[in-house]
C-alpha cells in the first residue's frame, strides 16, 4: 500500500485551495495539493467579470464600504446566507484583493479625468477624480449598490490564479496534478486524509493528513448545459456526503446566469451588462424595463433569468433548432471598449458562433452556473460533523451566499475563505497530532480497490456516459430555474431508479491505468448521489428564495423556512439521503429580513423579525455615539483571525 | 451554419503507452456533423459512442484554460475551440501537441513542462517586501497603461502550441521557449518585480534563452492569444545583448 503523509492536504488547485495551502504552508506545515489538472487550468480561471471588494477608489464607487457590500449580499441571498460569514467575507475582501496586487495582478486601474460610459443605454461621461489614479478600479455588476466590482478586463480569474499558482510556485508547494481523490479516509468522527487515484497510472495512494481541506469547486455538470467546465462535477462534494458523517448544505441553491451563449452554454460575462450591454427579445424591444424598472438588466442574477424565461414563456423569445433565446446586445458599447474590457467576450463570440459582438447581438439564454451549496462547514471552514474536514470555495457551504450568490462575489470568496480557513487549518495542525490507525488506512484502500476490481470484471452492465446523460436531462427539465411539486417528484423518483442502474456499471475498456472510461464509471455514480440531493432537497423546500423557485410556492416564506437544508448520506443501502434543516436566528442577524426589493413583496414574515428590528433601534439609540465599526461589533460581533482584523482604508475618507 | 448534414473522417493519433505492447498508429472514425460541432463536440461523441478508450484533455471547453491544444490538420491549436466546419473537405486529422511527454493519445503533459519553465524564470514576483505589505492601507498605485499592457502579455494559457511550432526547440531541448519568454517579459514589464536586467540576464542570457532564437516566428503565428511574440522576443534581445 502506497502512503503518502503530510500536515495539510488539501484537495483542488483553483483558487480556494491553493490560498488555503499557500496559508498553511506560510504558517510552516507541510502541505500538498492534489488536482485533476495543471492547477493553472482550474475553472477559476474562466472568471472574466471580476471581484467584489468595496475600495471605493473610482467615481461609482465612491461612499462605498464593508457596510454597503454586507447589504448588498445579505438581500442577494435572500436573506438565506449565514451573516456572521458574510460579515467576515466583506471586511476581508480588500485586504485580499491588495495582497494579490502584491503579488502581481494586473488589476484595472483608475484613470484620472473624463471618460465615457454607457448607462441604463445612454451614453454618460464621468470623472475620475486625479486623486484615486493609478488605484485599481471596478466595474458595475448585477444587485449591487456600487460599482464594487474589480478586474483586469474580462480575464480577471485568470490572472488571479495565475497570481495565486505563481505564488505558490515560488513557496515551493507540491501540487500533485492528474491525481483524484475519491474516498475520504475517517476514524472515529475524524478525517484523515484521502483514497486518491492517479489518472495516468490508475495506481492508488492513501494521502494521510492531519488536516484535509475540499477545494473541489462546483458542481454544474449536473445539468446539460452549464457555463462550468467539464471537470466541474461535484466529486469533492460526493466523497464528503459518502462518509455518512459529513453534512452538504443548501444544495438545493443553484443558480442560473443570465447570459450564456445558444447552444454551447459558454459564459458572456456579466461584465457585458455592468458596462452597459442590454438584453432585447424577438422584436429587438428591450424589456428589462417593464418587468424590473429600477435595477433593469441589472438585477440580481436569479431575478434576471426568471425575468428573460417569463419573458420567453410569452413567445418573446428568438425561436432557433436549439429552441428560444434572447439577444444581448454590447454593440453599443462601441468596439474599442469591447477590444480592451470584453476581449474574452469577443473571442467566444468569434469562434463559436462566428459573429463579431461589435456589430452583431448575442444569442443568450439562462444556464445554470454556480453551486451554492456544498460541504457545510463552521466559520472557521470546518465541517460541524466531521472533525478535521474543511471546505472552501465553490465546495463549501460557509454560506456567504444563501440561496443566491452575487456576481464577483464569488471569486472574492475564494480568497477570503482560503485566507481565513487557511488560518484555521493551520490551527488546527498545530493542536492536533496525527493519530490514526493503519488497519483504517488499510480498510479504506481496500474499499475502493475494491469497487475498481468490480467495475473491470464486470462482463454485462450498464454504460457509465448513457447514465450520466440521463441524469444530466432530468435535472435540466425537471429541477432548473422554476419548479413545481410534480417535477419535482418525479425527478427524484427517477434518479432512485438510475442510482440502483449505477451500482451495475460495465466497461468495455477494461484496463485500470488512464482510461476515461473507468473515470466515468468512477464518477457517475457519486453524481448522482448528489443530484438526489439536489432534487430532493427543492422538492422538500415549499417555498421560493433566491435562485430556488417553486411555481407552486411563489412566496419566500421565512416563518417556515429561514433555515439551511442539510443532507447526509448514512446508509450506503438507503435509496434516498436524510434531510434535516437548521434554524437561521433572526435574533443574531445585523440585518433582519425585509425585501430585495424586486418585483411585489409577498413574504410571510417570521415573527422575530419585528422583534429584532426593535432590538436594533434600541440598540442604536442607547448607543448615539457608536460608530460603524462599533455597531457593528454590537449588533454582529464575528470571529476572525488576529491579522485580518485590521479597518481598511479608502481613497479620501482614511479609516473611516 | 449549414442545415446539410455531412460525415466528417477523422484520423486519429492513437497510443497509449500505459498498455504493454501497444503500437503508435493512426485510426479512422466517422462522425456525422452536426452544425456548431466544435473538435470538442466530435471528440466526446467518438469517446462516447465508438470507443471509450481514447484520451484528449478538455477542462474550459471555451478557449480559456490552455488545455486542449493538439495538432489539427498540421497547425497547433486550442481544438475546442475550432469549428468543424472550417475544414472543407470534412478530414480532419488529429496529432498530440510535439515537444512535450505523451500521456496517451491526444493528451500530453503540458502541465509538467509549464511548471519547470515557472521555476526556471522564477515565475513571480521578486520583491522582498511583498509579503509583509500592508493591506489595509491603499494599494500601491500603478499606471493604468502599464497594467494594461502587462495583462496583454498575462494572457498566455500556457497552452504549449508556441513550443511546439518552436524550430529551435526541436534542435535543443532545453530551449526555454516563446512561453518562457513571454512569461519572463511580464515580469520585467512589471514595476512591482524588483529584478535588474542583469538577474533576468542570467535566466535567458544564453543560446538555451534569448539568444538561441532564431526568430521564425512559429510562435506567434500559432499563439491562440496573439500574444506580441515578435515584439517582445525582439525588446528581449536587445536589453539582453546591452548586459553582455
Ligand atoms: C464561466 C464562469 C465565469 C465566472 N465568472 C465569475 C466572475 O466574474 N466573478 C466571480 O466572482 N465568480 C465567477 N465565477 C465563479 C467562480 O469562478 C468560481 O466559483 C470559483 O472560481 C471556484 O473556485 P474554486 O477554487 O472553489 O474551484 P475551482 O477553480 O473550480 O477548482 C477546483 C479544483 O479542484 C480540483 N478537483 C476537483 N475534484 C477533484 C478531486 N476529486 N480530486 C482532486 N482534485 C479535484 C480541480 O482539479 C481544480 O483544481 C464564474 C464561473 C464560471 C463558470
Ligand atoms: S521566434 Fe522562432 S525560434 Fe524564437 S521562440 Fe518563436 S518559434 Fe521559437
Ligand atoms: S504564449 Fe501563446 S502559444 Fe505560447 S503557451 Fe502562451 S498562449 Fe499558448
Ligand atoms: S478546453 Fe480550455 S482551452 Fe480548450
Amino acid at each position: 500500500m502506497k502512503v503518502i503523509y503530510t500536515d495539510s492536504l488539501v484537495i483542488g488547485g483553483g483558487l480556494a485551495g491553493l490560498r488555503v495551502a499557500i496559508a498553511s504552508m506560510q504558517r510552516g506545515f507541510d502541505t500538498i495539493v492534489l488536482s485533476l489538472i495543471p492547477a493553472k487550468r482550474s475553472h477559476s480561471a474562466a472568471a472574466q467579470g471580476g471581484m467584489q471588494a468595496s475600495l471605493g477608489a473610482c467615481i461609482k464607487g465612491e461612499g462605498d464600504d464593508e457596510d454597503i457590500h454586507f447589504s448588498d449580499t445579505v438581500k442577494g441571498s435572500d436573506w438565506g446566507c449565514d451573516q456572521d460569514v458574510a460579515r467576515m467575507f466583506v471586511n476581508t475582501s480588500p485586504k485580499a484583493i491588495r495582497q494579490l496586487a502584491a503579488w502581481g495582478v494586473p488589476w484595472s486601474r483608475v484613470r484620472g479625468g473624463d471618460r465615457d460610459v454607457i448607462i441604463n443605454g445612454e451614453k454618460v461621461t464621468i470623472t475620475e477624480k486625479n486623486e484615486a489614479h493609478g488605484l485599481i478600479t471596478s466595474r458595475d455588476f448585477g444587485g449591487t449598490k456600487k460599482w464594487r466590482t474589480c478586474f483586469t478586463s474580462d480575464g480577471t480569474g485568470h490572472t488571479m490564479l495565475y497570481a495565486m499558482d505563481n505564488k505558490a510556485i515560488q513557496m515551493g508547494i507540491p501540487i500533485h496534478e492528474r491525481k483524484e481523490a475519491i474516498a475520504l479516509i475517517h476514524e472515529d468522527g475524524v478525517c484523515y486524509g484521502a483514497i486518491v487515484r492517479d489518472l495516468i497510472t490508475g495506481e492508488l495512494t492513501a494521502y494521510v493528513a492531519k488536516a484535509t481541506t475540499i477545494a473541489t469547486g462546483g458542481y454544474g455538470r449536473l445539468y446539460a448545459v452549464t457555463t462550468n467546465a467539464v471537470i466541474s462535477e461535484g466529486i469533492g462534494n460526493a466523497i464528503a456526503l459518502e462518509t455518512g458523517i459529513a453534512t452538504l448544505g443548501n444544495m438545493e441553491a443553484v443558480q442560473f446566469h443570465p447570459t450564456a451563449i445558444v447552444p454551447v452554454g459558454i459564459l458572456t460575462t456579466e461584465g457585458c451588462r455592468g458596462d452597459g450591454g442590454l438584453l432585447l427579445d424577438k422584436d429587438g424591444y428591450r424589456f428589462m424595463p417593464d418587468y424590473e424598472p429600477d435595477k433593469k438588466e441589472l438585477a440580481s442574477r436569479d431575478v434576471v433569468s426568471r425575468r428573460m424565461t417569463e419573458h420567453m414563456r410569452k413567445g418573446k423569445g428568438v425561436p432557433s433548432r436549439y429552441g428560444d433565446h434572447l439577444w444581448l446586445d454590447i454593440t453599443l458599447l462601441g468596439r474599442k471598449h469591447i477590444e480592451k474590457n470584453l476581449r474574452e467576450v469577443k473571442e467566444i463570440c468569434e469562434y463559436f458562433l462566428g459573429i463579431d459582438p461589435v456589430e452583431e447581438y448575442i444569442p443568450v439564454r439562462p444556464t445554470q452556473h454556480y453551486s451554492m451549496g456544498g460541504i457545510r462547514t463552521k466559520a472557521t471552514g470546518e465541517s460541524p460533523a466531521l472533525k478535521g474536514l474543511f471546505s472552501a470555495g465553490e465546495a463549501a457551504c460557509w454560506d456567504m451566499h444563501g440561496f443566491n450568490r452575487l456576481g464577483g462575489n464569488s471569486v472574492a470568496e475564494t480568497v477570503v475563505a482560503g485566507m481565513i480557513v487557511g488560518e484555521y487549518v493551520a490551527d488546527y495542525c498545530s493542536a492536533n497530532p496525527l493519530n490514526v490507525s493503519t488497519s483504517t488506512i488499510q480498510q479504506f484502500m481496500k474499499q475502493e480497490e475494491k469497487k475498481i476490481t468490480d467495475l473491470l470484471v464486470r462482463d454485462f452492465g450498464e454504460n457509465p456516459f448513457q447514465l450520466k446523460a440521463e441524469m444530466q436531462k432530468i435535472m435540466m427539465d425537471k429541477v432548473g430555474i422554476f419548479r413545481n411539486g410534480e417535477d419535482l417528484e418525479q425527478a427524484v423518483e427517477e434518479l432512485k431508479v438510475l442510482s440502483q442502474r449505477a451500482k451495475k456499471i460495465a466497461l468495455r475498456n477494461r484496463i485500470s491505468s488512464s482510461n476515461p472510461e473507468l473515470v466515468e464509471a468512477i464518477r457517475v455514480p457519486k453524481m448522482i448521489k448528489l443530484a438526489q440531493c439536489v432534487a430532493y432537497g427543492a422538492m422538500l423546500r415549499t417555498e421560493s428564495r433566491g435562485a430556488h423557485a417553486r411555481e407552486d410556492y411563489p412566496e419566500r416564506n421565512d416563518r417556515d423556512w429561514l433555515k439551511r437544508t442539510l443532507t447526509t448520506w448514512k446508509d450506503d443501502f438507503s435509496d434516498l439521503p436524510e434531510v434535516t434543516y437548521e434554524d437561521l436566528d433572526v435574533m443574531k442577524m445585523e440585518m433582519p429580513p425585509g425585501s430585495r426589493g424586486y418585483g411585489v413583496d409577498n413574504t410571510v414574515q417570521h415573527p422575530d423579525t419585528v422583534r429584532r428590528e426593535q432590538e436594533i433601534q434600541e440598540i442604536k439609540k442607547t448607543n448615539p455615539g457608536a460608530d460603524r465599526y462599533e455597531l457593528q461589533e454590537l449588533l454582529n460581533p464575528i470571529l476572525i483571525p488576529e491579522k485580518f482584523k485590521g479597518k481598511n482604508e479608502r481613497i479620501g475618507r482614511g479609516f473611516k | 451554419m449549414s442545415d446539410q448534414e455531412r460525415v466528417l473522417k477523422f484520423q486519429i493519433f492513437r497510443y497509449n503507452p500505459q498498455k504493454k505492447g501497444d503500437k503508435p498508429r493512426m485510426v479512422t472514425y466517422e462522425v456525422t456533423e452536426a452544425p456548431g460541432m466544435t473538435i470538442f463536440i466530435a471528440l466526446n461523441e467518438i469517446r462516447e459512442q465508438q470507443d471509450p478508450s481514447i484520451q484528449f484533455d478538455f477542462v474550459c471547453r471555451a478557449g480559456i484554460c490552455g488545455s486542449c491544444a493538439m495538432v489539427v490538420n498540421g497547425q497547433p491549436t486550442l481544438a475546442c475551440r475550432t469549428l468543424t466546419s472550417k475544414y472543407e473537405d470534412g478530414q480532419i486529422k488529429l496529432l498530440p501537441l510535439p515537444g512535450f511527454e505523451l500521456i496517451g493519445d491526444l493528451s500530453v503533459n503540458t502541465g509538467k513542462f509549464m511548471r519547470v519553465m515557472s521555476e526556471r524564470v522564477e515565475s513571480w514576483i521578486h520583491d522582498k517586501y511583498a509579503d509583509e505589505v500592508n493591506f489595509e492601507k491603499l494599494e500601491e498605485r500603478m499606471d493604468p497603461d502599464v497594467a494594461d499592457e502587462i495583462y496583454e502579455l498575462e494572457r498566455c494559457v500556457e497552452c504549449g502550441c508556441c513550443v511546439s511550432a518552436c524550430a529551435t526547440k526541436r534542435m535543443r531541448p532545453d530551449f526555454l521557449s516563446a512561453v518562457g519568454f513571454m512569461r519572463l517579459a511580464r515580469y520585467a514589464l512589471d514595476p512591482r518585480d524588483k529584478r535588474s536586467d542583469e538577474e533576468f540576464y542570467e535566466i535567458i542570457g544564453d543560446d538555451d534563452g534569448v539568444f538561441g532564437c532564431m526568430t521564425l516566428l512559429g510562435c506567434e503565428d500559432y499563439c491562440p492569444k496573439d500574444l506580441p511574440h515578435q515584439t517582445r522576443i525582439a525588446y528581449l534581445r536587445r536589453k539582453m545583448a546591452l548586459v553582455r
